[in-house]
C-alpha cells in the first residue's frame, strides 16, 4: 500500500516536460489548480481535461503510474463524494432510511471527485517530471524576493528537498521493519481498529528512531563538508529561461484564459 | 523434517518490461540439524531466498515445502511457520522498540499467544543463551552497545524457540571480537539445542570454520551446494563471481606450488596447521 504513493516520486524519461524550467512547472501547477477550481460548467471541465490529457501525453509518463497514485487517495475521494451526495439539499432522487440522494448533491459530488482526482494527477505530474533538486531550486528562485523581508528561503528550500529525498528511503525502511516484526509473529492486518493501532507501535518506534538517526547522520555529513546555506552560496546549474520556457508560459496564459472564458458560455 | 525448495523463482516486479528474476529455479533442501552457510555477492539473491524460507515472500513460480506441506496452500498456517523458522534480519538491532530489553524479547513469544509467565521464562532463557549480562535485562535497548543490541535482537527471535534459525549477515558492522562471540554463540545453539542454522554472509572466512554445507548464490541461482572442502576447490570460479576462498585455502595453494605436500582441501586454521606440520615432518 505504501508503495502506491507516487506523489513526490520522480519518473525518469526524456520529454519536453522533463526539460522545462522547474519555475514554469511550479507556476504552471498553481495556475492549473486555480483554473481547475474556476470551472463552472461542462466546457470548463472539458478544457481542463484536454489540457491534462495533452500534458500527460507530452510527459511520456505511463498513465498506470498516475493511477497508482490515485489509489492512495481513493478513500478520501469516496468520503468526499458520500458527504456531498447525502448532505446537499435539493430535489430528492432516491431516499432510503434517513438518507436522501439529491440531484444537486450528485452534481456537486461528481464535480468534487473530478476536481480532487485532477488535482492529484496534475500535481503528481509535476513531481514525476521534476527531480526534487530541480523542484527546490525552482522554489528557491521563485521565493527569492522574500529574502528581503528576512524569510529563510534557502533553508526552507533545503528542508523541502531533504524531506522529499527521504520519502522513498523511509518507505523502504518501513517495509524492512514491517518484515522484521512479521518474522517475530507481529500481525498488522487483523483485529479491530484499536488492536491495529496498537500493532503499529513495533513499527513506528523503530521507524522514528531510524529517521532521527538518519537526520543526525545527514547533518553531520553536511557539516563535515562545510555546508553553509544562504548568502554567497552559488549554484552548479543556475536556472535560466530558454525559448521553450517562454512558450510554456504563453501556453499557460492561454489555458487559464480559455478556462476563464468558459465561465461566460451558458 | 526439512524445508524443501522445488524450482523456486521470484520476480519482484511482475509488471516490469524487462523481467528480472531475483531467484532463478532454486532447488534446495534444508535438512534438520544442519549448519548451512549461504554465500553470495551483494545482490545475488541471498536475502530474497531467506525471506522465502519463512513465507515473507512468496515464490512467483515453484513450491516450498515445510515438513512436507506446501507453504503457499490456503490452509497452511503461515504464522506457525514463522514461529518455527526464525529469521534474524540484517542489522536486527533496528527493530527494537520496547522500553526494556526484557520486554522486547517477550514480543515474539507473546505474539505466539503464550501467557505472560511463559513468555518471560522464554525471554530469560533466550537472553541467557545469547550471553547478555543480566545487569542489562532491564536497561533500555537504546542504551546498549551495537554488539549487545544485536544479541538482544537475536534473542528476540530465539525466544520463539525456532527449529530453524536463519541469520542474515549477523556479523555485519561488528568488531572482530564481537563477530567471533556471535558466531560462537550460534555454533553453541546448533551443537547444544540441535537448532538448524542458516548463516547468510558474503565472507567465506566467517562461515568456513562453522558450517557443514555451503550454498553459493550467483545472480539468483544456486551455483554450488556442497561441503566447504568441495566448494573451496573452485577458487577461480568463486573469484569470478566476486567471492574469495578463505585465506587458508590460498596459503595451502601457495605452499603446494612451492612443492610442499599439503592437503589442499584444508579449510579451517586447525586443519591447516595439522597438514603443514605433517608436510614439514615428511621433509625432515
Amino acid at each position: 500500500m505504501l508503495r502506491d504513493i507516487t506523489l513526490g516520486q520522480y519518473y525518469q524519461a526524456d520529454s519536453v516536460l522533463h526539460r522545462l524550467d522547474p519555475r514554469v512547472k511550479l507556476i504552471g501547477t498553481i495556475a492549473y489548480i486555480i483554473a481547475l477550481f474556476m470551472c463552472t460548467n461542462v466546457w470548463g471541465y472539458l478544457a481542463v481535461t484536454v489540457f491534462l490529457c495533452s500534458i500527460i501525453v507530452i510527459s511520456k509518463v505511463p498513465v498506470k503510474f498516475m493511477l497508482k497514485g490515485m489509489k492512495a487517495i481513493l478513500f478520501l475521494i469516496i468520503i468526499t463524494v458520500c458527504f456531498n451526495m447525502f448532505m446537499t439539499q435539493g430535489e430528492v432522487l432516491v431516499s432510503f432510511w434517513r438518507l436522501k440522494i439529491t440531484k444537486e448533491g450528485l452534481i456537486v459530488a461528481a464535480k468534487m471527485a473530478i476536481r480532487l482526482s485532477y488535482l492529484i494527477i496534475g500535481s503528481s505530474l509535476m513531481t514525476l517530471t521534476t527531480t526534487p533538486n530541480q523542484l527546490t531550486d525552482g522554489l528557491e528562485k521563485l521565493l527569492g524576493p522574500l529574502k528581503k523581508i528576512h524569510m529563510p528561503v534557502h533553508e526552507i528550500a533545503m528542508m523541502m528537498s531533504i524531506a522529499l529525498r527521504f520519502i522513498p528511503i523511509l518507505m523502504e525502511e518501513t517495509d524492512k521493519i514491517m518484515k522484521a516484526q512479521m518474522a517475530r509473529g507481529a500481525n498488522f492486518d487483523t483485529g479491530n481498529i484499536f488492536q491495529k493501532a496498537k500493532s503499529l507501535v513495533p513499527l513506528l518506534v523503530p521507524l522514528f528512531i531510524s529517521a532521527f538517526r538518519r537526520a543526525n547522520d545527514l547533518a553531520m555529513a553536511m557539516e563535515a563538508r562545510c555546508y553553509k546555506g544562504g548568502e554567497s552560496r552559488t549554484k552548479m546549474k543556475p536556472l535560466k529561461y530558454q525559448g521553450r520556457d517562454i512558450a510554456g508560459y504563453l501556453i499557460l496564459v492561454g489555458f487559464v484564459a480559455a478556462v476563464v472564458a468558459t465561465r461566460w458560455i451558458p | 523434517m526439512s524445508l524443501i525448495f522445488n524450482h523456486v523463482s521470484h520476480q519482484y516486479d511482475p509488471d516490469a518490461a524487462i523481467p528480472v528474476l531475483a531467484l532463478k529455479d532454486v532447488n534446495l533442501k534444508i535438512e534438520d540439524g544442519g549448519f548451512y552457510g549461504l554465500i553470495g555477492h551483494t545482490g545475488s539473491g541471498k536475502s530474497t531466498l531467506v525471506q522465502h524460507m519463512n513465507g515473507l515472500l512468496k515464490p512467483t513460480a515453484g513450491e516450498i515445502y515445510y515438513e512436507g506441506r506446501d507453504i503457499c496452500d490456503k490452509d497452511f498456517d503461515i504464522k506457525s511457520l514463522r514461529h518455527e523458522v526464525g529469521l534474524v534480519f540484517q542489522y536486527p538491532e533496528h527493530q527494537l522498540f520496547e522500553a526494556t530489553v526484557f520486554e522486547d524479547v517477550c514480543f515474539g513469544p507473546k505474539n505466539m499467544g503464550l501467557s505472560k509467565k511463559d513468555a518471560e521464562l522464554r525471554a530469560f532463557e533466550a537472553l541467557t543463551q545469547v550471553g547478555l549480562d543480566a545487569e542489562y535485562f532491564y536497561a533500555s535497548p537504546f542504551e546498549l552497545s551495537g554488539g549487545q543490541k544485536r544479541r538482544v535482537a537475536i534473542a528476540g527471535v530465539l525466544a520463539m524457540k525456532p527449529k530453524i534459525l536463519i541469520l542474515d549477515e549477523p556479523t555485519a558492522g561488528l568488531d572482530p571480537k564481537g563477530r567471533d562471540d556471535i558466531l560462537n554463540q550460534i555454533k553453541k545453539l546448533h551443537d547444544e539445542q540441535g537448532i538448524t542454522i542458516v548463516l547468510v554472509s558474503h565472507s567465506m572466512e566467517d562461515v568456513a570454520n562453522y558450517v557443514d554445507t555451503i550454498i553459493v548464490m550467483n545472480k539468483g541461482e544456486v551455483m554450488y551446494n556442497d561441503s566447504p572442502k568441495n566448494v573451496f576447490t573452485h577458487v577461480e570460479e568463486l573469484e569470478a563471481i566476486g567471492l574469495a576462498a578463505p585465506s587458508v585455502t590460498y596459503i595451502m595453494r601457495a605452499l603446494s606450488a612451492q612443492g610442499f605436500d599439503v592437503d589442499l582441501t584444508a579449510t579451517t586454521t586447525r586443519e591447516a596447521a595439522d597438514t603443514i606440520i605433517n608436510a614439514l615432518s615428511d621433509r625432515m
